[in-house]
């Protein structure tokens, strides 16, 4: 098991709210230079790299829309001359657009799809020539107990969330042997921005009776980003109260 | 300009010092070697073509990974094209 090169830093999409934020303090926390990426919330982002700086910590924001392939590549660019080496990517950035399979609209597909599921595929395959050539890389997927889980009105979602769970298995397998595991974390329902609106009587139905914290699943990007997990690959971590059990 | 026998010499040590860092015992790398014979699998021949891409500005697509067989092969494709 080789340690994490020391001059390498973490991007993280996404980050300059909810969970995507608290898993950039906790990397920070953790030693790594974190590439704050978001699109278009400077106010917050900036926030974000405030609070690692303050902190002790290394952290620039990064702004880039990653549906956009050409600005991913300049993001990931930025953060490598400022910071170094990509080495832990955690594809974060998500977006929501419900309604019943028999009524979505293409739009809604194809949105959902692009920015949960095909900017992360080539996020990775940006990150991973660096990480292969660094011998060492962690990639973490922000997948979501739906997908694995039905839930009625999240076709696109779930269809997002599970082949992001698959593109995780597939490429763990795929570059485990250069010393990159990749892995998800699976969110159950934390409160965040975007589950502002799911009612409370749903979040009764979690075994633990309280939706999650974005701080419970920065916990497990922290550690799926650490030398201790070098052999934790291929695998999806839940973060749900029990949910999914 | 740098000769055409200088450039070859140039791309064969870059693909010999690769091949060597990803584990393939130094003395049996030589041009007419597989890379099968090498135990050089797919994901070493695509970091290989990301090293020759960054050194020499030549793009080895999928498709032509496919055809190359021998370390030979992979200095002649990269000499013609660079």
């Amino acid at each position: 098991m080789s340690p994490r090169p020391q001059d390498g830093c973490a991007l993280v999409t996404g980050a300059a709210r909810g969970i995507g934020s608290a898993a950039a303090r906790a990397l920070a926390d953790d030693g790594w230079a974190v590439a704050v990426l978001h699109r278009a919330s400077a106010t917050e982002a900036e926030a974000t790299v405030t609070a690692i700086t303050e902190a002790g910590g290394r952290a620039m924001a990064v702004t880039a829309d990653i549906t956009d392939p050409a600005g991913c590549d300049r993001a990931f660019t930025e953060a490598e001359e400022r910071l170094g080496p990509v080495l832990c990517l955690v594809n974060n950035a998500g977006m929501r657009a419900d309604g019943l399979a028999m009524s979505m609209g293409d739009d809604d597909w194809d949105a959902v799809i692009d920015t949960n599921l095909s900017a992360g595929f080539r996020l990775t395959r940006r990150a991973l020539r660096g990480m292969v050539r660094s011998r060492f890389g962690r990639i973490v997927n922000i997948a979501s107990v739906v997908g694995p889980r039905a839930n009625a009105g999240q076709a696109n979602y779930a269809a997002s969330k599970a082949g992001l769970i698959g593109l995780t298995r597939t490429v763990a397998a795929e570059v485990a042997r250069k010393n990159v595991t990749v892995n998800a974390v699976a969110p159950g329902f934390i409160e965040t921005d975007m589950t502002a609106d799911v009612p409370d009587a749903i979040k009764e139905s979690v075994p633990a009776r309280r939706a999650g914290t974005p701080d419970e699943v920065a916990a497990c990007v922290r550690f799926l980003a650490s030398d201790d997990a070098g052999y934790v690959t291929g695998t999806t971590l839940y973060v749900d109260g029990g949910l999914a059990a | 300009m740098p000769t055409s026998t200088t450039d070859t010499a140039t791309i064969q040590k870059v693909v010999f010092d690769s091949l060597e860092t990803f584990g393939a015992e130094p003395s049996e790398i030589k041009l007419d070697a597989t890379f099968e014979s090498l135990d050089i699998d797919s994901l070493d021949i695509a970091e290989l073509a990301q090293i020759l891409d960054d050194k020499f500005g030549v793009e080895i697509k999928s498709s032509d990974a496919e055809q190359v067989k021998t370390v030979g092969d992979v200095v002649d494709l990269v000499a013609a094209r660079s």
